[in-house]
This record gives C-alpha cells, structure tokens and sequence, in this order.
C-alpha cells in the first residue's frame, strides 16, 4: 500500500513507471502466496514487464513532468469517498476469506473440480476452465487483444513518412556499437528465451501456463532483440507484414476450431467433434485453440513495440562515437 | 531453516521498497527496483519449497527473464533527454 | 547422510540469507549511488548462489535441481550485465561519483607511507 500512495504522490512519471514495477511484482508475489500459480505467472509476464517497457517507450515521446492541474477536485474525491464507503460496507455481508460455504464454491466450482479429470483428462484445472468450458470467454479476451492491437496501428502509422524513418533509425543504429558485453549476453540468452516460451506453451496443460503466458514471454525476447540490436536490423529479421498476418492467424485458427465443430454438428467450440475419442478430441482442441492465442498474444504485443519505439527519435551527442564497425 | 530464509527475504524486499521511495535520483530506483525483482525470485522458489509445490520454480524463471528486459529496457531508452542528470536533483 | 544433507543445506542457507540483509543494509545506508550499486550488485549473485544451493540439497529431485541449476546459471548471466549497463548509463548521463575531497597536490598511492 505505501507503494501505491508513493505513486499516487510522486511527480516524476519515470519514478512511477518504476514504482509500478514494484507494485506488478508485490500483487504477484501475493498471488503466490495465496496458492494462484497461473494468476501469478501471468502478473509477473505483463504487469511487471512488459507494462513498464511499453509506458516507458510511451513517455520517452511525451514529456516526464507531471502537468499541474488548476483546480482542486473535491467533489472528484468526496463521491469516490462515498462510493468507497458504500462499497466496504457491502462488503461486511460478502462470507468471510477462504469460507467454504461461499458461493463460489458451492455451485460451478465443484463440477469442475470433480469432473474435470474425467471430461477432459487434463491436469491442470485452470487450463482446462480456461480453454475449454469457459471457451467462448478466452476467445472474446483474444479478439479483445486483436482490436487493441488494430487499435495501436490505426494510431500510429498515420504518421509515418519514409525518409524520416530511415534518419531516425540511422541515428538508432549508430549507438549500438558501444553496448558490446549487453549484445553478447542478449545472443547468447534470447534463444533460450524462445525455447522457454514454447516450454511454457505446451506444457501448459501440466503446469502453470498457457497461450497468454506463452506469449508474452516470446515477446519479451523478440523485444529484446529489438532493443539491443537496433530498430532497421530488427526490420529485417521481422517482416512487418508477416507479423501482422501472424496476428490475425491466431484468432483465425481460434474461431475455425469452433466452426469446425459447428460443421460437426455439435455447438460451437464444443471440443468433443474434433476426433472419434472425447478425451482425445478436447486435448486436441485445448492444444490448438492455446497455440492461437499464443500466436496472436505475441505478435500483437511485437506489433505495439514496433509501432510505439518507431517514432522514438534519440538526441545527438555531443562527440561522434569512434568505432564505425558494422551494426552486427 | 527455509522460513528463515525467507522471513530474512522479507525484510530485504522491505529495505529495497524504502530505497525506492526515498532514493534522490532515478538510478537509485532503478537499482532498487533490479533488487527487489532479483529477491522476488529467491522468494517465490522459497515459497514453492515452503508450501510443497516445486511448481513455482517455473515462475521463478520468468521473473528472472522479465525483470532483465525491464532493466535493459530502461537503459537502452535511457540516452533519451529526460535522463539527464545536470547536478539538479529529480524528485 | 541425511543428517549431512540437512546440515549443509541449513548452512547455505543462512550464509545466503546473512549476505542478502547485508546487501540490503548496504543499499539503505551507503552515501552514493555507485556505492549502493556495488554493494548491491556483488551480494546479490552471492545470495542468490548459496541459497538455491541450499534448496538443492534439501530436495534431490531430478527436475527440481535441473531447474534450480536453470535459475542459478541465469542469475549468473543476468546480475551482472544488469549492473554493467547501470554503471554505464548513470556515466553516460553525467550521474558523477561522490569523490573524497583530497588536495591534488598529496597523492596517497601505496609506495607512500
């Protein structure tokens, strides 16, 4: 709590996005303790990585000093005070932490704790939720990604013009010879990130992970790359194109399982269609259905790098760096 | 002897939050903020031995991994003007 | 065996957790930054070593010491490239070190007693 009112408090926005890095590895850390592996894996992949990478990418392009604001709000925070009130005293009716008389526990929860082993044969509960009888629900959260990434694009290459692009990444590029030992290490660990990333992927149905875990993951070391290579060598490595395609296969490959099973005559993403055996045919679709979402997670999360650090435009320095080697 | 360990971890994080909130300049929070991931790691593979679930270990390795390309990150957009350090302190 | 096992494994473990308070005393009461860095920087692959050594003895498990070695291996790469670049970018930015003030006349080398 003293991080979030330091943040709250604090007017140097570079501080804050620091801050709120603590706070994403605080809310995760109690995760853990609270015994949600996957809740955790995926607050530690995006609220303390990638969200501190992109607001930081963000406000090298705005300024850093908080703007004053003119007026005092306090009718602003007497109806948050009271909506605030309300809202604890609510919750003074809510069963108490952990109670298993809850509601929760009484009415879903139990047929999937006990049936899950037998309907779907796969170990890891939250997978088996997540993909399979929550299905339609993943699939909404991953065309919600797809627009927000749609979103992010319609934004930011209006303004794009290609010889200032080409001066801007010229001007990236020439600073990347000095930061040797930080290439070296990234070459030798940015492989091991991928394999990791598609560890986390497949064995999602054993242990703690999934598509969006996956992801992210896979597109922390594609951002990497990005960052300690250099903007016009990243370009050639990644089609642009390419990975925009990539984006819209996964949600693609998501939907057609369920129309698949439409065409079997069963309900939409009903997984029992897709082979002879049951059990077989919802491994098959949890594994194809995880791998769409896989796919589009990473590429839109690329796709929202590319487009905000693309216009990020570094300052000249003062003295010309003496090593002309190539940037590779 | 783990609880130990882990209550000494405890008290570590506490330091580095404190580091965080006080520190005068924005490496100090960076530093702080390095730390504190490094000694989230320590403390979920704890944990995961604590409560009998070597599970964790996987979680423990994408801290590590993430809270690298944080640090990278920072610094890479760091030639940017708004880290310029001229003698004035930043809040 | 056992018995050596859990001797040691407690061992480790509190030499880890001596040098990781240590770190953080030194992060809270050190004057500057590049100090702060350095205390920080050296304890922490330190720390880090000594314990997950320690939870490797407690739990030979093949898969659970793979990945112990895993995050080890890791921490071993990973803390002190962050550091460097840390360093780096604070000199590069003008962040200058908290220097004793000494006259330039008197240079204290080791020769000199």
């Amino acid at each position: 709590m003293g991080t979030a009112l330091a943040i709250v408090w604090m007017k140097d926005l570079l501080s804050v996005i620091m801050l709120s890095g603590i706070y994403g590895l605080l809310s995760a850390s109690f995760f853990v303790a609270m015994d949600a592996v996957d809740v955790a894996f995926t607050e530690a992949a995006v609220g303390a990585g990638i969200s501190t990478l992109l607001m930081l990418v963000a406000i090298t392009m705005t300024g850093h000093k908080e703007h004053h604001s003119r007026h005092k709000p306090f009718l602003a925070l007497a109806v948050v005070m009271v909506t605030g009130g309300l809202l604890i005293y609510g919750t003074f009716d809510m069963p108490s932490y952990g109670s298993s008389m809850a509601p929760i526990h009484m009415q879903v929860a139990p047929r999937y704790l006990n049936d899950s082993m037998q309907e779907i044969g796969v170990p890891n509960i939250v997978t088996s939720v997540l993909a399979s009888y929550r299905g339609f629900d993943t699939f909404g959260e991953v065309v919600v990604i797809f627009t927000a990434g749609i979103g992010v694009l319609a934004l930011l290459s209006a303004v794009y013009r290609s010889e200032e692009i080409t001066k801007i990444h010229l001007l990236n590029d020439s600073m990347h010879e000095q930061h040797l030992i930080l290439r070296i290490v990234s070459k030798m660990l940015i492989p091991f990130i991928l394999l990791f990333a598609l560890y986390v992927q497949f064995h999602g149905d054993f242990g703690p992970g999934g598509g969006f875990q996956a992801g992210v993951i896979f597109a922390a070391a594609i951002i990497l790359y990005i960052m300690v290579f250099g903007m016009s060598t990243a370009r050639r490595v990644i089609n642009q194109p390419f990975i925009k395609l990539l984006a819209a296969t996964g949600v693609l490959l998501y939907g057609s399982v369920g129309v698949f099973s439409l065409f079997s005559g069963k309900n939409f993403l009903d997984y029992n269609a897709l082979s002879a055996n049951p059990i077989a045919g919802q491994h098959l679709g949890i594994l194809l259905v995880e791998l769409g979402v896989g796919i589009t997670v990473a590429s839109i999360m690329v796709i929202i790098f590319f487009s905000f650090s693309g216009s990020h435009v570094p300052p000249k320095r003062q003295q010309k760096s003496t090593g002309e080697n190539n940037a590779s | 002897m783990i609880i130990a360990a882990t209550l000494a971890i405890f008290v570590v994080m506490s330091m580095a939050i404190i580091r965080a909130i006080a520190g005068p300049t924005l490496y100090d929070r960076i530093l702080a903020v390095n730390m504190f991931g490094t000694k989230t790691v320590l403390l979920i593979s704890l944990l995961g031995f604590v409560m009998g679930r070597p599970e964790f270990l996987d979680i423990a390795i994408v801290y590590a991994l993430i809270n690298f390309i944080s640090v990278i990150g920072v610094l890479r957009y760091s030639d940017s003007a708004i880290f310029k350090h001229n003698g004035e302190d930043i809040e | 065996m056992d018995f050596l096992l859990n001797i040691s494994s407690s061992l480790c473990l509190l030499i880890g957790s001596f040098l990781c308070i240590s770190g953080g005393v030194g992060i809270l009461r050190f004057p500057d930054f590049y100090s702060r860095m350095h205390a920080v920087g050296v304890t922490e692959t330190l720390a880090t070593t000594m314990i997950l050594i320690g939870l490797m003895l407690q739990n030979p498990d093949a898969l659970v010491v793979l990945k112990l070695i895993l995050i080890l291996l890791l921490t071993l790469f990973i803390s002190p490239t962050a550091s460097h670049a840390l360093a780096k970018a604070a000199i590069q930015n003008n962040l200058r070190p908290k220097l004793d003030k000494r006259d330039n006349n008197e240079q204290v080398t080791s020769s000199n007693r």
